[in-house]
């Protein structure tokens, strides 16, 4: 015999959890004044955690959080529809991808930065120059081509004529700086602001590469979910305070 | 008939699950460029991709068999103080985000690890950046999965056969091979196939502890995520070989396995 009355605690927790799913699945991003989504490129990343800090400080209630990233990653959750207020990009192709498609209004160039040598402390391997990447025997390593870091490295090597026996192509610089800063590469190209930001790094200038510097511009995207909070935030960064922020941490003025 | 019938409210959750499982899939479908598909899969990242992803996961599947189904015995039948520590120890790696899995390994047997440093010295080995180091990456997330199947198969195993075995006559390696793998045998090949699952969508623990350079180190799930960033297309079509061949190895080998018993 069936007894109704003690399946229907199940039937109710069933409903229960097919409620769950259902609003879960409605819920999405509501416009709120108080949050504030900023995709930043992965090298952005101490300078824009500290412009957080000041913004919030300045702004009671205001809630930045920011979206770290490879700058094309970033690129494809903002033209797959993610619902980004702000996006600062280490690089104005990618920036110029978003813009095209109508979801960035004027991107602004806010900081600059210089690739570097990284190598481990006390430079185990001896490297001197440029022309160490071609050596296989060390182990050397670059970000991935499809990351500013990675194109920007590839098109100084070409230009020195250098051709670079690598080892690894890194999804973003702060992985491989991270290979350099364990001392399990002898040899990396990341900007000097990673190099400034990491204890266990020391940078090799390039003086062949004087006049390759990656450009950093900022946009607000136009069907942000938070229209006056991106606007006021992008101000923040172009504002003397938010400026000296990004060159304390080695960026140089647009 | 004695076969029952589910519950409506379990029919219903179930296929809320099912969409669940294919929406993604449903998502690649769509997205395929399905008239470059060839083109695209021919160009040599993706071949080289496809190589290196074939002998890491079958090596990594054959690592965790060495190692795994020994541990899974052990596991099952030693009494020891401790045990269920080591179990928590074998299991972590199934919890743990690949990429910390990957950076301990780095710590550890990287170039200046614990035990790399030392075996870098005396061999001049270095496992990272090495087809090793994406082996035993994808080894140490996968293998748990052979290691738990082994135990509880081991754990339902009725004794007296082995006993039966040994009255015979037969020693200790003659039962374990003629005895205890046969009848566990299912499970074994449920566990070894969800290992060589696991290490064939290695991405987390490679990336980070073996690197990743075309023709290398880079596997399947690595040229997926790099593809990405640049080439939407060729990383759908990477994706979608992944899902053929995972599928088509999970279905065949599931049926054929399990119709046995």
């Amino acid at each position: 015999m069936r007894n109704d009355r003690t399946i229907r605690p199940k039937s109710w927790l069933t409903f229960l959890m097919v409620a769950v799913v259902v609003i879960a699945a409605c819920g999405g991003r509501q416009a709120d004044r108080s949050l504030i989504l900023v995709s930043a490129a992965a090298s952005l990343t101490d300078a824009f955690a500290e412009i957080e800090e000041e913004f919030e400080a300045a702004n009671p209630g205001v809630d930045v959080q920011l979206n770290i990233g490879g700058s094309s990653q970033l690129q494809h959750q903002i033209l797959e529809g993610a619902p980004v207020d702000v996006f600062a990009s280490a690089n104005p192709t990618v920036m110029q991808t978003v813009v095209d498609v109508g979801l960035a209004l004027d991107p602004i160039l806010f900081a600059g930065s210089r690739l570097q040598i990284g190598v481990p402390n006390g430079n185990p391997a001896r490297i001197g120059g440029i022309g160490d990447f071609a050596n296989g025997d060390l182990l050397l390593g670059l970000c991935a081509e499809t990351v500013p870091c990675g194109s920007l490295a590839r098109e100084i090597l070409a230009a020195v004529g250098v051709e670079a026996a690598i080892d690894t192509s890194e999804p973003d610089v702060r992985s491989l700086l991270t290979k350099l800063e364990e001392g399990e590469l002898d040899a990396g190209i990341v900007y000097s602001t990673d190099i400034i930001a990491s204890r266990d790094v020391t940078g090799i200038a390039i003086p062949e590469a004087i006049d390759l510097i990656a450009e950093y511009p900022i946009a607000a995207i136009s069907d942000a979910p938070n229209p006056t909070g991106a606007r006021d935030f992008v101000a923040f960064v172009l504002s003397e305070k938010g400026q000296q922020i990004i060159t304390a941490h080695g960026f140089t003025a647009p | 008939m004695s076969r029952r019938r589910n519950p409506l409210g379990v029919v219903i959750l179930a296929v809320i699950g099912l969409f669940f499982f294919t929406i993604p899939l449903i998502g690649l479908l769509a997205r395929a460029p399905w008239s470059d598909l060839p083109d695209l899969l021919s160009s040599e990242i993706v071949l080289d991709a496809l190589r290196l992803s074939l002998i890491s996961s079958l090596g990594a599947t054959a690592l965790s068999a060495l190692l795994g189904i020994p541990l899974g015995l052990m596991l099952a039948r030693a009494e020891f103080p401790g045990r269920s520590v080591l179990r928590g120890l074998v299991l972590l790696p199934l919890v743990l985000p690949p990429v910390v899995a990957g950076t301990a390994l780095l710590f550890a047997l990287g170039r200046r690890g614990v035990i790399g440093e030392p075996i870098n010295e005396v061999t001049g080995l270095v496992l990272p950046f090495s087809i090793w180091g994406v082996i035993i990456a994808a080894a140490l997330v996968a293998m748990p999965f052979l290691v738990i199947s082994v135990e509880s198969a081991v754990r339902n195993l009725d004794p007296r056969f082995e006993g039966a075995a040994a009255t015979l006559g037969a020693g200790k390696w003659r039962t374990l091979r003629a005895v205890t793998l046969p009848m566990i045998g299912p499970s074994l090949a449920a566990g070894l196939l969800l290992t060589w699952a696991r290490a064939f969508g290695e991405f987390g623990a490679t990336i980070t502890f073996a690197g990743n350079l075309q023709g290398r180190t880079q596997t399947l799930p690595l040229a997926v995520f790099v593809a990405l960033e640049q080439d939407r297309d060729t990383a759908i079509a990477i994706s979608l070989v992944m899902v053929a061949i995972s599928l088509s190895v999970l279905i065949l080998l599931r049926d054929r396995w399990w119709r046995a018993r």
